[in-house]
């Protein structure tokens, strides 16, 4: 078996105060604000939220889009030790703690959602629950695999703190939990498509589906893989690190490979159906579904050549782009292409987005404070050809 | 190429775990599920309507809701136009051209009711994670309960028919729906809205009754003199009354839509000028819950693979760890 010998991960360090920090720091509070407005006088008082479009940007955005950007830590998990893909391992640490702020955020941001939201507890407790709702399952997928995640990662606390005990204990048990953490968000990733089986024909054809639960669970894996090229450009050029390209380019590759597979389903699918007329016809949802499509396609495009695959703008331009197109994706199935009846329109509120933005910039601070001051990113001098 | 072999291998042994737990949960496809016998709704004839909104007004007082206004000036009166979380039925109006003529598609206006219609297998029971939403098995009643709702909205979204409602005007708003006066029969009462319904165009009743009722009335030779029971068709409490038949579209809207609802509509104008799209016979909540039981069904299809995950894992990360001794 090959060993792959890694630079062990270690803090950043640096200042914590930056203009960019500022900045985060200023859009959390002024949702913090809105917050507070919206659980005094309700959810009409700063949304755009109405009967014909109950679910908004706070349901899409925060928690269905919020949730598939952090499958880059599942994604690269399952590459490292399900397929045994060793060499990856530097990426596990940094995609995980990514991912363990955008589902603990997207947890904490359905309660800003739930119109009343101090019955919350039911959705987990016997006599409440219902097994039937497909709701349900993602809420009880999304809960376990939280702490599942704070499990796999507590090793860096551990480390930090000088924990050697409680460490070797984790990690004697990681091998399960590491297991977990794969099946886990494979179903509740798949159920948040299933999520819109229920809706009928209120959802358009070009997206409802039977089989939308693996078209949302292929979308999500891939989109893992997109967030982790765009995320270790973005801290490379942030923290004017070296940007680990003997593992992107690879890591590219087998984007573009999960990419092929999820466009074979998606069009395989909508011929099966017969539904692909519809894309042809002068509709919004038309035009929205080309615009999905083009930034799926786009990768493919961009880093055709063995040489754009280690070009690294190329592999940001392309993961950021596929998360374009998974958030298009999701956008379209669960607004664009959701119409219960003539009359009703949504688009989100200056408040409803300033919330998403501020619940985006606590992700993002948390992910600098936590790289700056613990070991998450691998050493910069022992990575190979640092200068 | 050792890795490529043990990949190849691994992913084999998940697959067939995968397929065979796959292959023992098919018996959990479920088709529509079935009316009770003793189930009860209503019949709306909208060739009967005369707009009155009698129904309205009596639908508020029954539930004790406050007024509601569709417009930002508070007039005296109230005016929805559609079923929100403080109005449960309305009549809404189709009108065309000159709109003089009842019941007749061009130049004419038609009147239909607008509450929820106590689907046989509803979507929002089934979309509800919390058992707020509830059908009753013996009246098929479909109720809602705020004190387990976590206000998800997710029955909102999923109603076929936009029927429940949520108040976003309040910090502790609730869904609002028909709960076919529920809270009435106990007391030996019936649909409010039925009760002062003038014409009999909304009857209650048990729904095999209203069902043969509305047969009957599609049998009629348009123009011939027949009986209009009104109020509770099953009791007979009202007198009836006689006058011509019209010219029915030959439809029971309710008979087979999403595997059937308890309230059950007649019209002479087609139903999707009365803002009834058409909707296939399977429900929704079947195709759902074939869908999630077929994948979690006695969690068998997740074990399996959280077995074959882990076999794998273990073998990987000890791997990993020799590696990471040496930090
Ligand atoms: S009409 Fe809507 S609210 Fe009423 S039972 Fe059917 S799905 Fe539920
Ligand atoms: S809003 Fe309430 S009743 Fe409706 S699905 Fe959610 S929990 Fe159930
Ligand atoms: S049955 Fe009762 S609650 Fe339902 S529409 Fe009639 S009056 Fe209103």
């Amino acid at each position: 078996m090959t060993k792959h010998a890694h630079a062990a991960p270690a803090p950043v360090g640096g200042r914590l105060l930056s203009p960019v920090t500022f900045v985060l720091g200023v859009l959390i509070l002024a949702a913090l604000a809105i917050l507070a407005v919206r659980f005094v006088y309700g959810l009409g008082t700063v949304t755009n939220l109405n009967d014909g479009y109950p679910w908004g940007i706070w349901v899409v955005a925060d928690v269905v889009i919020g949730s598939a950007f952090a499958c880059g830590g599942f994604s690269v998990a399952m590459l490292v030790y399900i397929f045994n893909k060793g060499e990856y391992h530097p990426l596990v640490r940094p995609a995980l703690l990514a991912s363990l702020f955008g589902y603990t955020l997207a947890g904490v941001g359905v309660l800003f959602d739930l119109g009343r939201w101090w019955n919350f507890w039911h959705i987990l407790a016997p006599g409440y629950a219902s097994p039937n709702s497909v709701m349900f399952e993602v809420a009880a997928c999304i809960s376990l695999y939280i702490v599942v995640m704070w499990i796999e990662f507590s090793p860096t606390f551990f480390e930090k703190w000088g924990m050697k005990d409680a460490r070797r204990k984790v990690n004697k048990a990681m091998f399960f939990f590491i297991a977990l953490g794969t099946v886990l968000p494979m179903m509740h990733q798949s159920s948040l498509g299933s999520l819109l089986v229920v809706f009928g024909t209120q959802i358009h054809p070009l997206w409802q589906s039977i089989v939308l639960p693996l078209i949302f669970l292929i979308s999500a894996i891939t989109m893992g893989y997109a967030v982790v090229l765009f995320e270790s450009c973005l801290a490379a050029a942030g923290y004017r690190r070296t940007i680990e390209m003997h593992l992107l380019t690879p890591l590219s590759k087998i984007m573009l490979g999960m990419l092929g597979v999820f466009l074979a389903v998606r069009f395989g699918d909508l011929i099966v159906r017969g539904a692909l007329g519809y894309a042809f016809e002068g509709s919004v949802q038309a035009a929205m579904f080309w615009l999905e499509t083009a930034c799926f396609v786009a990768p493919f495009v961009l880093l055709r050549a063995q040489a754009a695959r280690r070009n690294p703008a190329r592999l940001f331009v392309a993961g950021a782009l596929l998360m374009l197109g998974g958030v298009l994706l999701r956008i379209n199935a669960f607004l664009v292409g959701y119409d219960t009846g003539e009359g009703w329109s949504y688009f989100p509120s200056v408040p409803e987005m300033l919330v998403t933005f501020g619940m985006f910039a606590i992700e993002i601070l948390a992910y600098i404070v936590i790289t700056r001051r613990f070991p998450v990113l691998p050493r910069e001098d022992a990575v190979h050809g640092a200068h | 190429m050792a890795s490529r072999r043990d990949f190849l291998k691994r992913a084999l042994a998940g697959s067939a775990a995968v397929a065979g737990a796959a292959t023992c949960t098919d018996a959990s496809a479920r088709g529509n599920a079935q009316i009770s016998p003793d189930a009860v709704g209503l019949l709306f004839d909208s060739t009967l309507c005369i707009g009155c909104k009698a129904c309205v007004a009596a639908c508020k007082d029954a539930n004790g809701l406050p007024l509601d206004y569709a417009t930002p000036i508070e007039a005296a009166w109230d005016v929805p136009v559609d079923t929100t979380a403080k109005t449960f039925n309305v009549i809404k109006a189709y009108v065309d051209g000159s709109g003089m003529h009842k019941d007749q598609v061009q130049d004419g206006y038609a009147f239909m009711k607008s509450s929820c219609l106590h689907c046989v297998d509803p979507s929002c029971v089934s979309a509800c994670p919390v058992s707020a939403m509830t059908k009753d098995p013996v009246t098929g009643i479909v109720g809602y309960d705020p004190d387990a709702c976590i206000g998800c909205r997710y029955c909102v979204a999923a109603c076929p028919f936009g029927i429940p409602k949520y108040d976003y005007d309040s910090p502790t708003g609730k869904i609002g729906k028909c709960e076919l006066c529920r809270h009435r029969l106990p007391e030996g009462k019936y649909a409010a809205c039925a009760e002062v319904c003038p014409t009999g165009a909304t009857l209650f009743g048990k729904v095999s009754e209203l069902k043969a009722e509305a047969k009957r009335r599609l049998a009629l030779t348009p123009g011939a003199e027949t009986t209009w029971p009104r109020g509770n068709l099953t009791t007979g409490d009202q007198p009836s009354w006689n006058g011509p038949a019209p010219v029915y579209v030959q439809h029971i809207y309710g008979e087979k839509e999403v595997g059937g609802t308890q309230m059950l509509k007649l019209a002479a104008v087609p139903f999707d000028k009365l803002g009834h799209r058409p909707l296939p016979e399977r429900s929704f909540s079947s195709q759902s819950e074939t869908l999630q039981h077929t994948l979690y069904g006695g969690l068998v299809l997740p074990l399996a693979v959280l077995g074959a995950m882990t076999w794998v894992a273990k073998r990987n990360v000890k791997h990993d760890d020799e590696g990471g001794d040496h930090d």
